[in-house]
């Protein structure tokens, strides 16, 4: 009824606008960046490049690209989204599912629920981390990037709950049929998680892609930087002692639609995951937050 | 049948240990559950509760070639200089100031963000807005930082905008002191509007629609509607993002406030995080930066531990 009122139909138009530009105001630092990326070396340091290129020329990408350090991030950064988010995985499933029993069959997982709990609410801090990662010898070496995080508390929560929403009637087949726990949570619970396993894995990734302080501050040498540790420095810091080393490189690295490139490839991965990351997501997010 | 009475027999004999039985048995059987957790419980231990303990070191004058054990104790010493000097007090006000206009924004931005979207019908414009806008909340500060120095500078984007529309001198963003918290708490709102209201939309899908056409037949128009259904409807979900925000209010984000600022407006941008990290990593004043870490950490405990419990209260909230 109301659709129809004339003063609904103005606040229409006002509305549709307005979400309209919200959302370009949202793109618009995206488009402005890859749009220098693209433009001629003149145009961007003089800052007449807007929304599109000017004198397009894909000369940045192709000097990013044959930087060889830049490269070496890049791998590091695959290396560890890929493994790290694999080893966070099946830390998280594991846990997740001895969490997702009834209290009556599984006592101990109060005990346990709290031992991963309370780290949410309470933790050392920085510098007891940085001294016990030095005391561990791991500063330097991948694992540092990949194990502290691994146990995420909020992934095993969200994942928990999933678990408990399946039918308790398959898991009571399965133990008939002579299944014992572990071969449940394999034929059973995973199967049938896959969304919300594919959703957290997507979350890990894109955490691990986007980590950067644990790079910064635990990689000594810079041939061990994520990606995104090296572009912090690079473009935030604009601190070149420590990735260049040929005064040619040092002119190419610091020119601005370098910059723009070198952005615009380190938000590529999340880019191209994004389409099937929304997919998902919301989803897994209500469920983890809204409880009736 | 002597058969079959012995067995009876014996079945009432083994009756008392019967349930022990089924115990053990049950024990062997969860054990897998325990060696499942096996992997979570050791990483826990050692990156989440050995660093706890490592906050002894904020009451010792820590040496890192002495060690724990070597360094000598100072008691309350580092706590007394950082609620002693003028420029430690800053930073705790800062760190505040910047959590707070970030909680209050937090809050209303996407609360009238998805109040606006929920009256779009068209559900192509719907999903089309929604993609956008949560966007941002994937990429990280590292990005949004590098490309946010690049328009706020004085030549950037924004200003040449704002010179050619307003005709005003351009503003130096990131440069003094006051601006710089603007730009925080105004492109904190902008990351993450979009994907805070992912839970407003979930609860306002969950409203009765019963109630709305009621409301039309009692003649009720769209602005008297979210009036009297649509807002009250949302306050526990409110309540919940409020409190617990509020049990944040110490974190007013190291990434962002790292990626953004520069010596320039250390005065008024630095916060807790960010002067732990100075002082602790790169001056290497560990004990010191410790406490300064132990009092965010304690603090904050009792905050988050009073959010949840009010949440809890007002809004039967409960993370299990």
């Amino acid at each position: 009824m109301y659709h129809k009122t004339n003063s609904y139909k103005v606040f229409s138009i006002f509305n549709y606008t307005l979400l309209a530009v919200l959302s370009l105001i949202c793109l618009i630092p995206l488009i402005h960046i890859l749009a220098v990326s693209f433009s001629g070396k003149a145009p961007a340091n003089a800052n007449l490049v807007g929304l599109l290129p000017v004198q397009f020329t894909i000369d940045a990408y192709s000097q990013t690209l044959a930087n060889e350090n830049f490269l070496r991030s890049l791998w590091v950064s695959f290396v560890r989204t890929g493994l790290g988010t694999l080893i966070s995985m099946v830390v998280v499933i594991c846990a997740a599912y001895p969490l997702s029993k009834e209290i009556g069959n599984f006592k101990r997982k109060k005990v346990y629920t709290w031992f991963f709990v309370f780290t949410m609410l309470f933790n050392g801090g920085l510098i007891p981390f940085y001294i016990l990662i030095q005391n561990l010898n791991m500063m330097n070496t991948l694992w540092v990037l990949i194990l502290p995080g691994a146990v995420s508390v909020w992934n095993i929560i969200l994942l928990l709950n999933f678990f408990k929403n399946v039918p308790k009637e398959l898991e009571e087949a399965a133990f008939i049929d002579g299944a014992g726990y572990l071969r449940t949570l394999v034929s059973v619970y995973l199967p049938v998680s896959m969304p919300a396993i594919a959703t957290l894995s997507l979350f890990a990734m894109v955490g691990h892609w986007n980590s950067w302080f644990d790079g910064m501050i635990f990689m000594t040498d810079y041939k061990n930087y994520p990606l995104a540790t090296f572009l912090q420095t690079i473009i935030v810091q604009q601190d070149f002692s420590k990735v260049s080393v040929r005064p040619e490189d040092l002119e190419n690295i610091s020119q601005r639609t370098v910059k723009a490139a070198q952005i615009f490839i380190g938000m590529a991965p999340i880019l191209l995951v994004y389409p099937f990351l929304q997919r998902f997501f919301v989803k897994g997010i209500v469920i983890g937050a809204v409880k009736e | 049948m002597k058969y079959s009475s012995t067995q009876a027999v014996e079945k009432i004999a083994s009756a008392p240990s019967l349930p022990d039985v089924r115990k053990s048995r049950k024990w062997r059987r969860t054990i897998v559950l325990d060696l499942l957790l096996l992997p979570a419980v050791i990483l826990t231990f050692v990156f989440a509760y050995i660093p706890m303990s490592g906050l002894v070191i904020a009451f010792q004058d820590y040496k890192p070639w002495l060690g724990f054990a070597k360094s000598s104790w100072i008691g309350l010493e580092h706590f007394e200089y950082l609620f002693s000097t003028k420029e430690n007090m800053q930073v705790i006000w800062n760190t505040l100031i910047i959590a707070g206009m970030k909680v209050v924004g937090g809050l209303i931005a996407p609360l009238v963000f998805a109040l606006l979207l929920n009256e779009v019908r068209k559900a192509a414009f719907k999903r089309t807005v929604q993609t956008f806008v949560y966007l941002p909340h994937f990429l990280s500060w590292v990005i949004l930082g590098g490309i946010l120095i690049d328009m706020l500078s004085t030549k950037g984007l924004i200003n040449q905008f704002l010179v050619a529309v307003l005709h005003i001198e351009p503003i130096f963003f990131l440069g003094e002191g006051n601006w710089f918290r603007v730009v925080v708490v105004v492109s904190d709102i902008w990351k993450e509007f979009g994907f805070g209201a992912i839970i407003f939309l979930a609860s306002l899908a969950g409203i009765n629609p019963s109630l709305y056409e009621a409301a039309e037949v009692d003649g009720a128009n769209r602005w008297q509607q979210t009036w009297s259904i649509t807002l009250p409807s949302l306050i526990p979900i409110m309540i919940v993002v409020g409190t617990l925000s509020l049990g944040n209010i110490l974190n007013a984000g190291f990434d962002q406030i790292f990626n953004l600022y520069n010596a320039l407006v250390f005065d008024k941008g630095d916060i807790i995080d960010t002067f732990v990290y100075r002082v602790g990593i790169v001056d290497g004043k560990f004990g010191f930066s410790a406490a300064v870490g132990l009092f965010k950490s304690v603090v904050g405990f009792v905050l988050i531990v009073a959010a949840y419990r009010a949440a809890y209260k007002f809004a039967n909230y409960r993370i299990f």
